[in-house]
């Protein structure tokens, strides 16, 4: 796990105020149900992944064992267990991408970025990972980057989109 | 003319808001059904309506909500399935972005027929974007009055909350969804004991119900079970979306009228607008990875020679020798140039990816079959590989807790029953097929199974 500390870090007050009511949403000491929406805030605000403090922290949220936490984020694939880029390129490779050259954007990627499935580029931008159907083959080939989908994807609009991805991340820094 | 019930407003601008959706005579089913109908009526129309589920099983709906224990004196819940992951499906989405109303107002008749008072929306975590149009319509709903305590005076009441998953295919197997939305692991659960209307979440009565299965109550609703089940053909009733994609002209999601010839849908330009590039028909998946591939020549003609139609038992006219399932609906279309072998280990990868690892034949089998194929597709494949593959797929099939076992190896069983020459020709020709792209030089296209039409 990462070797980073981070926890003197806990949610922000308004985002306590929403695990509150998600919590609420459940039958009462059912208050497990709320694991995957809270893991999926904290990974938006501890840096896009879950380090051992972060799931510590969100099991005493629950009130429940750290192992049941481990357990869930290791199972479920969104949940990144060590440091991301700025920004995530999650590359659709499942069959109905492939027909229509998702294989072709990953290696683009691959070389443009020059890192492998899993890695991050040297700048600390980007972090390339492939990921399964995203039931958007109807428009593929498909990414997905932080909330959003990017669609009907080619080898001549990547360069395009990362350039934009870039600047708007600049933008967001300054 | 085609029917259209459950996109026929979706290009409305503004479908998505309560306003135009209201406009349109959105929620007029809730009012008839909590005004006039008692919740045994409301599921009598739905059983008459012969609707089966839309997420890939096909199950009778009616017969379904009737299995819910309502003497328990436990809390009932109703939990839609919007874990949308089935590879070649999409048409969840299309409803739950641009008309999730319609949902909504399904969800209030399903909870209202069997009593539910929370329901949950668990969607797949992935659909980052369309969490907030999901609980904006919700808080809309509430404040027109559909949702809350006491709906248009019934003493009916309802709350609805949407859950967001994690990334596992598994979980939208139903007592997989339900172990997640328990905060665990998506491990499925065993039937017997575990049946959802029995022991479901949190060990309550509970209905598991496809986002497209429920959209389509409020429909059944305003024009009657008796009326709905005159659309379609035989125990195949209604509308289904259909998922197209793959190499065709025209991918995206159809309404279709069940009983559409299979050969209208991929060449009218109403649908498919027929295969890309003015290639050649070589293969299609018809209702999602999972089922059984079929060459162009079985997809179009059964192998009785009849034309092959959009319904669960056209489709399946064969038995798995020739046929296959209407499933999700996920239409995916293979061109002349596509590798059956190439596709099938992409395929197997994803079942090894996804698989929860519970039972040792799915996950220890899958990992087989991938690098199985992975070697026959890089030009490392040795002659008993084929057989090899075959057994290991016969030696999953139904020996697993819940389907995805099946699920992943149906389509090894039907690639290598279809299309074993593609095989072949890997193992005997491995410097060919060393080029990823091989088939796109060459094409590989069996005589016997070039499309007549």
């Amino acid at each position: 796990m990462g070797t980073q500390s981070q926890h003197n870090t806990t949610f922000s007050p308004e985002t306590l105020e929403l695990v509150k009511r998600i919590i609420a949403r459940y039958p009462e000491g059912k208050q497990k149900s709320a694991l995957l929406p809270v893991l999926h805030l904290a990974q938006a605000e501890f840096g896009g992944w879950l380090s051992t403090e972060t799931m510590d922290y969100v099991a005493s949220l629950l009130d429940i064992k750290p192992i049941e936490v481990y357990e869930v984020a290791t199972f479920y694939t969104m949940f990144n267990l060590k440091p991301v880029g700025k920004c995530v390129l999650e590359v659709c490779r499942t069959g109905p991408c492939a027909l229509r050259g998702s294989d072709d954007i990953i290696e683009h990627l691959q070389k443009k970025l020059n890192i492998r499935d899993g890695e991050t580029s040297a700048d600390g931008m980007f972090t390339l990972m492939t990921v399964e159907c995203l039931a958007s083959c109807g428009t593929a080939p498909v990414m997905q980057v932080g909330d959003h989908y990017i669609e009907n994807l080619s080898c001549e609009s990547l360069d395009e989109i990362l350039d934009r991805l870039r600047a708007q991340h600049e933008q967001k820094a300054s | 003319m085609r029917r259209q019930l459950l996109l026929k407003d979706i290009n409305v601008p503004g479908i998505q808001s309560y306003d135009v959706y209201r406009r349109q005579g959105g929620y007029t089913a809730v009012e008839k059904a909590l005004r006039g109908m008692s919740p045994e009526q409301v599921t009598e129309e739905v059983k008459l309506s012969g609707l089966r589920g839309r997420g890939g099983a096909g199950f009778p709906t009616g017969l379904k909500w009737t299995f819910i224990d309502r003497k328990s004196g436990k809390p009932v819940y109703l939990v839609c399935n919007a874990d949308e992951s089935e590879p070649g499906t999409f048409k969840d989405r299309y409803l739950l972005e641009h008309i999730p109303h319609l949902l909504i107002e399904g969800m209030i008749l399903a909870s209202y027929a069997i009593g539910a008072n929370t329901a949950y929306i668990y969607m797949r975590g992935e659909f980052r974007w369309i969490f907030p149009i999901l609980e904006r319509a919700i808080a809309e709903a509430k404040a027109a009055g559909f949702l809350g305590s006491n709906i248009l005076g019934s003493g009916f009441s309802l709350e609805i909350h949407v859950h967001p998953g994690g990334g596992a295919y598994i979980c939208g197997e139903e007592t997989a969804l339900l172990e997640s939305l328990e905060g665990k692991r998506g491990n499925p659960r065993l039937k017997p004991p575990y049946f959802p209307a029995v022991m479901g979440l949190y060990h309550c009565p509970t209905l598991v119900n496809n986002v497209e299965t429920l959209a389509t109550v409020p429909s059944i609703i305003t024009m009657g079970g008796a009326e709905y089940a005159r659309i379609g053909v035989g125990k195949s009733t209604g509308t289904k979306l259909i998922s197209a994609s793959g190499h065709i002209n025209k991918p995206g999601v159809y309404e279709i009228e069940l009983g559409l010839p299979v050969e209208e849908f991929i060449y009218s330009d109403e649908y498919c607008g027929g295969i890309w590039k003015g290639r050649q028909l070589k293969a299609v998946v018809a209702g999602g990875s999972s089922v059984p591939i079929l060459p162009a020549d079985l997809i179009l003609k059964t192998a009785k020679g009849e034309p092959r139609l959009m319904t669960y038992e056209s489709l399946a006219e064969g038995g798995f020798q020739t046929g296959t399932m209407l499933g999700s609906g996920g239409f995916i279309v293979m061109d002349e140039t596509t590798c059956i072998v190439r596709n099938l280990w992409n395929f197997t990868r994803f079942y090894h990816h996804e698989s929860c690892g519970q039972c040792s034949p799915c996950r220890e089998g899958t990992g087989w079959m991938e690098k199985v194929l992975h070697r026959i597709e890089h030009g490392e494949g040795r002659p008993h590989d084929i057989d090899l593959l075959d057994d290991v797929a016969k030696k999953i099939e139904g020996k697993t807790i819940c389907p995805l076992g099946d699920a992943a190896a149906w389509p090894v069983s039907s690639a290598i029953r279809h299309f074993r020459e593609d095989f072949e020709y890997h193992i005997r020709y491995p410097e060919k097929v060393r080029n990823p792209k091989h088939f796109e030089i060459e094409p590989l296209v069996p005589r016997r199974h070039l499309a007549t039409a």
